[in-house]
């Protein structure tokens, strides 16, 4: 599904991906863990396609596309979805109308029909509740005076509703209160299948025990430094960062 | 909600040159020699067949213009007009239509290009509005139009119906035939000849335009509306529009404006005057979609306008809405005369500048009376390398003890060449009076465009997106079957401002 080779970024001067390499196949759930700064995000960022950016060496492979080639909507239209780290605020912009109109372009981009307003309401209203989001946040501006929770299960509702081939999740599970951290993980469960794939970016242990990935890497100055199974996670969460960052240094 | 997704299906289906009203239309047409004397004052008024009162009023005006400079406090800048290189009258060569059956088809067939049936069985089926957005009015069954095609007026619909009412709308040139008493009575009371260049201007050699009268206690079954369109070349568009509400009538008016595209500047100086009188409600909406010029800042409409309401009556209240996203130059204030007790004046305004665009717009707040109060929202977004200016009055005076003004300016600046600047004037002569004025700046950041386009959803989507959600407060204003127009409209004027 996911095939990253050798990638590497920068920010204005700034080195931050080093040469990252990294498979996701269909139907897998890959975690990425790693120190602050060690450049999780951005590696986000650089597969959604923030022109902040400049990639400046590797490739990436997206169900067989060249990813880097394609503008941010038309990686959306392809299948890629990235809940942010920081939800972005959108005043003035009715939530539910936002969605609407991100999956009427999806869909029209798939070569979809459109869903009307009425059919659009039905599905918005039943992943929500599927989320156990209250109805009100649909219709309220986009993030706008969110909680720090809230702001996060607005991106899984984005998700749910969009349905992606590939979702990024940046530390969505920060912030979140125990009840939430379960609901969020079920709704990337429910979309898992083998055709779908998610690379879920996490400091803890708890989201992974809800959403068992298939493998576990670690980011460390830009370069992954280990890879391993489930159980990478656990020690980590053990033992902290550094004897693995070391071990890599 | 369908709307924004409107606008955006209006954005996909628009070329790259955006402006897609800039057609001419080939109709014989009857112009005036180019050049502005007293005799071209003679010409029209004799052309207009106008009563001696009359004539002398254009006269007057004609005069003080004469002895008047140019006004040059706005922040816009653009080359001296020859006042002489234009022409002051072009009608359809035709004989005045008597009823629609008359009316050249090739003028119908201009006006249904634009979306605007004049044709009063449009209430059927609703299939004269397919593919018409952009315009107002569109295939709308209730509304009463006036087609204005450059210096005449060519067709009023449903003139029986309101009659029945005792509604009068009708091209003010007729009005001065058929009301002589009521058009000598009000034209000019609102904005005398003299009030200023362009309005002096107007008053000489105004052409045509509407007149409205909404008799005591009549609230006016349906919308009204005027929809302008300059096509000859080289001509001035001078039209005048007079509404009267007696003692309780209600009534809402909507006018719209096009233009073809054209490399050369044309001038358009209206003047509006409405008068309230005790417990009248006027509400004015305009949708200004005259060619703005091309992206390099060629052509487009200088558009020079004078528009205000006498608040006469007690209680009475005139509502200013307005979403001016065309001309090359938009120089207008839409003000309020707050004489009647408790009266109460309301400026709703969205300006979008792109590319080249200038636009210095506000309103003027004059509160005379006891416990009048007014509020103004200006929404202003400036894209390109426009510059769009806010420029308000509010003024209280001595006897307005009670007066409240509420103000509220926003500023959104789209990509970082563009200028937008706030101007507040506030005159308060009156200790009890109360005076608030709130004004912010804010800017489409990149972060949001990337998380919108991370949805799925173009710039151009997104920037639309945002830029409906900063004009909410206005656009729930105008009527309903026009915000959707004004929303298209404003993505339309907004394309290729990022990127
Ligand atoms: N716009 C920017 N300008 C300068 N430096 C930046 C910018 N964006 C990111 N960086 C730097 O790049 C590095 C990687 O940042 P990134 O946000 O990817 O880290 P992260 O692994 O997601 O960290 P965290 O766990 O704190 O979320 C950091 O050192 C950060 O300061
Ligand atoms: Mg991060």
């Amino acid at each position: 599904m996911l095939s990253v080779n050798n990638l590497q970024a920068r920010i204005d001067d700034k080195e931050i991906l080093r040469g990252i390499s990294l498979d996701v196949p269909a139907g897998q759930v890959h975690a990425i863990m790693g120190p602050n700064g060690s450049g999780k995000s951005t590696l986000g960022y650089v597969l959604a396609g923030h022109e902040g950016y400049e990639v400046t060496g590797g490739s990436v492979s997206f169900g067989g596309a060249d990813l880097l080639a394609m503008e941010p909507e038309e990686r959306a239209a392809a299948g890629l979805f990235l809940a942010f780290q920081a939800p972005l605020e959108l005043p003035g912009v009715n939530n539910a109308n936002f969605l609407r109109t991100a999956l009427n372009a999806v869909r029209r981009a798939r070569g979809e029909a459109e869903l009307d307003a009425v059919g659009f309401l039905r599905l918005a209203r039943a992943e929500s509740k599927r989320l156990h989001m209250p109805d009100d946040m649909l219709k309220r501006n986009v993030n706008v005076g969110f909680s720090g929770g809230e702001k996060k299960r607005n991106e899984v509702l984005q998700m749910a509703i969009l349905r992606p081939k590939l979702a990024v999740l940046d530390e969505t599970d920060s912030g979140l209160d125990i009840d939430a951290l379960r609901i969020v993980a079920d709704g990337v469960n429910a979309l898992r299948s083998p055709e779908f794939s998610a690379l879920v970016i996490t400091h803890h242990q708890r989201l992974l025990d809800h959403l068992v990935p298939d493998r576990v890497h670690v980011l460390s100055q830009g370069r992954i430094v280990r890879s391993g199974g489930p159980e990478l996670a656990r020690e980590l969460e053990a033992n902290g960062y550094a004897g693995v960052v070391a071990d890599a240094a | 909600m369908p709307a924004a997704t409107e606008t955006i299906d209006t954005v996909q289906s628009l070329t790259q040159s955006g402006y897609k009203w800039g057609f001419e239309t080939d109709i014989e047409m009857d112009i005036a020699p180019k050049g502005l004397t007293a005799d071209t004052v003679r010409m029209i008024s004799a052309k207009k067949e106008e009563p001696e009162w009359l004539l002398e009023w254009r006269l007057a005006a004609f005069a003080a213009w004469e002895a008047m400079t140019e006004p040059n406090w706005a922040k816009v800048g653009y080359p001296k007009i020859d006042y002489q290189d234009i022409h002051y009258y072009a009608a359809p060569k035709r004989p005045a239509p008597k009823s629609l059956d008359e009316v050249d088809p090739e003028l119908l067939a201009m006006y249904e290009k634009l979306g605007i049936p004049l044709k009063e069985r449009a209430a059927l089926a609703g299939v004269e509005g397919a593919g018409m957005e952009g315009v107002i009015g569109s295939g709308n069954p209730d509304i009463a139009i006036d087609a204005v095609f450059d210096s005449v007026s060519v067709a009023t619909t449903f003139r029986d119906t309101l009659a029945k009412s005792g509604v009068i709308f009708c091209p003010i040139s007729e009005a001065v035939r058929e009301h002589p008493e009521l058009v000598r009575k009000h034209l000019g009371s609102v904005v005398p000849v003299s009030d200023n260049y362009f309005a002096a201007l107007n008053s000489a050699v105004f052409t045509d335009g509407s007149f409205v009268y909404i008799p005591k206690g009549v609230r006016c079954p349906m919308e009204l509306s005027t929809y302008f369109r300059i096509n000859a070349k080289n001509t001035g568009q001078f039209e005048r529009t007079l509404i009267i509400a007696d003692d309780g009538a209600q009534v809402s008016y909507l006018e719209g404006c096009t233009a073809p595209m054209r490399d050369e500047n044309q001038l358009h100086a209206a003047v509006v005057e409405l008068v309230a009188f005790d417990d009248a409600q006027i509400k004015y909406s305009t949708v200004q979609n005259w060619y703005p010029g091309d992206a390099n800042g060629r052509g487009g409409i200088y558009n020079f306008v004078t528009k205000r309401a006498a608040c006469r009556g007690a209680r009475s209240k005139v509502s200013w809405t307005q979403v001016e996203t065309g001309s090359a130059i938009t120089w207008k204030y839409p003000s309020c005369v707050l004489q009647g007790e408790g009266s109460v004046g309301e400026f709703y305004s969205v300006a979008v500048t792109n590319n080249r665009q200038q636009a210095d717009t506000g309103t003027k707040m004059i509160h005379i009376g006891k416990n009048t109060r007014s509020t103004i929202v200006s929404k202003g977004i400036s894209a390109g390398r426009s510059d769009n200016t806010y420029r308000g009055l509010v003024r209280i005076l001595p006897k307005a003890s009670g007066a409240r003004n509420h103000t509220q300016c926003d500023s959104l600046l789209i990509g970082d060449q563009c200028g937008a600047h706030t101007v507040p004037y506030i005159e308060s002569r009156n200790p009890t009076a109360k005076v608030e004025h709130e004004a912010t700046t804010s800017k489409i950041a990149d972060d949001q465009l990337f998380y919108c386009r991370s949805r799925g959803l173009s710039e151009e989507d997104a920037v639309g997106l945002i830029v409906n959600g900063f004009c909410k407060e206005v656009l729930k204003e105008l009527p309903m079957e026009f915000a959707v127009e004004a929303q298209k409209l404003l993505a339309v004027s907004l394309e290729g401002s990022v990127g």
